[in-house]
């Protein structure tokens, strides 16, 4: 049997030649700017270290931003839900990021009361 | 790509019924229902991690990603955080490949499709192998760390962990918390006798101890890297079985490369994960 409902917004998908060209072109400044990010992050790692060991809290932090940055860019020009409708991004993004929001503060809460204890009455 | 989903709609016409309000197909929504799940999944994984390590009994230290991972295959020296990043490199190559193949198939452009698809299953398999490798090297260790008698932690210059003889002359050995960290430097015979009279020697890593620090640590490593792993590996599977369906003409005849695009969306998500993976695991 064929499934019409399927078929219509598979079909819509398609572009032409020249918005091809214009995709292609986002596609490698995306690519780009992941392969600089992640060059960028290696060096931090390796070097800062030694250079200024004190200052290390703030280099963690700078990872954890610009992997949320290149998770960005991966999930809205990669997987195309840039391109989606509004409804559809909140739906699979919201969710997700409320609970996952709530299990990190939660674990990391917790993980830093038991650390507390075990020096308490180790 | 945009198509029906960048159409100006009323609210009314989007969700009076007849039509999905997400402009999307059945297939599509249930691919990104699966990645919010797995990927709830390997949030789980990683949160676990962050509880294990903020958790830590105090007198532990946890290691330090590049003074575990400095190794690269076929040469000797430090080159810290350089394999790990060409891995990281060869799937974000591999996952524009895979967009690339999604641009094509929205032209229609089958030999396109095919081109860019089976690059996109070299690289997956290239990541699977280095993987491989990565794994094999952790197993068997580099340094080895040694606990002298009198409590203090050293590390071997060289490992003789292939078997061989040990040299009294060129027997050496490194005391302090961490192999890199390292002040102190013993050698030859005086070395040799601490290291005869050490209560425990452990190489490389497995289950229940490892060179590296926690045996925690070891026991994440293998379950998120190699769930990931796996994930890898079922991706490359996919994709190769829609590589076979473009050759044969299949999605041609259908009049759309979708399928192609729902793979892709899975092959992303690989990508997506592992760019956490490795800054909680190498980076952080």
């Amino acid at each position: 049997m064929e499934r019409d409902d399927v078929i219509e917004y598979s079909l819509d998908a398609g572009h032409s030649e020249e918005e091809g060209k214009k995709i292609r072109k986002k596609i490698l400044f995306v690519t780009l700017l992941l392969t600089v990010i992640t060059v960028f992050e290696v060096t931090l790692g390796v070097f800062w270290r030694n250079w200024m060991p004190e200052s290390w809290h703030w280099v963690k932090w700078t990872f954890i931003v610009l992997t949320l940055v290149k998770a960005t860019y991966i999930v809205m020009t990669f997987m195309h839900l840039g391109d989606e409708r509004r409804n559809i991004r909140s739906v699979i993004l919201m969710p997700y990021a409320l609970f996952i929001m709530y299990l990190l503060f939660i674990a990391i809460w917790e993980s830093n009361y038991v650390n507390r204890m075990l020096e308490l009455f180790q | 790509m945009s198509g029906d989903a960048s159409k100006a709609l009323s609210n009314d016409v989007l969700w009076g019924g007849g039509r999905s309000p997400f402009s999307v197909s059945y297939g599509k929504m249930m691919m990104w229902f699966f990645l919010v799940s797995d990927a709830l999944t390997f949030g789980g994984l990683l949160t676990a991690y962050g509880f294990a390590r903020h958790s830590l009994a105090p007198g532990m230290t946890w290691p330090v990603g590049e003074e575990v991972f400095r190794a690269l295959p076929w040469l000797h020296g430090s080159y810290p955080l350089m394999y790990v990043a060409l891995m990281t490199f060869i799937l974000i190559i591999s996952s524009v490949t895979m967009v690339l193949a999604v641009e094509a198939g929205h032209r229609m452009d089958k030999k396109g499709v095919i081109k860019w698809l089976f690059l996109t299953v070299i690289g997956g398999a290239f990541f699977v192998g280095s993987q491989a490798w990565e794994w094999s090297h952790f197993i068997h260790g580099s340094h080895a760390r040694v606990t002298l008698a009198d409590g203090r932690t050293a590390f071997l210059e060289h490992n003789p962990h292939h078997g061989e003889e040990i040299d009294p002359a060129h027997f050496a050995m490194v005391i302090g918390d961490s192999y890199v960290g390292a002040t102190e430097t013993v050698h030859g015979e005086e070395a040799l006798k601490l290291y005869n009279g050490a209560t425990a020697v452990v190489s490389g890593a497995n289950m229940t101890e490892n060179e590296y620090g926690p045996p925690e640590y070891a026991n994440f490593f293998f379950f998120i890297t190699g769930f990931h792993g796996f994930h890898v590996f079922s991706g490359v599977v996919i994709n190769l079985i829609v590589l076979m369906m473009v050759v044969r003409g299949v999605f041609h005849r259908r009049g759309h490369y979708e399928m192609v695009e729902k793979a892709g969306l899975y092959w992303h998500f690989v990508d997506l994960v592992w760019v956490f993976v490795f800054t909680f695991f190498y980076l952080v």
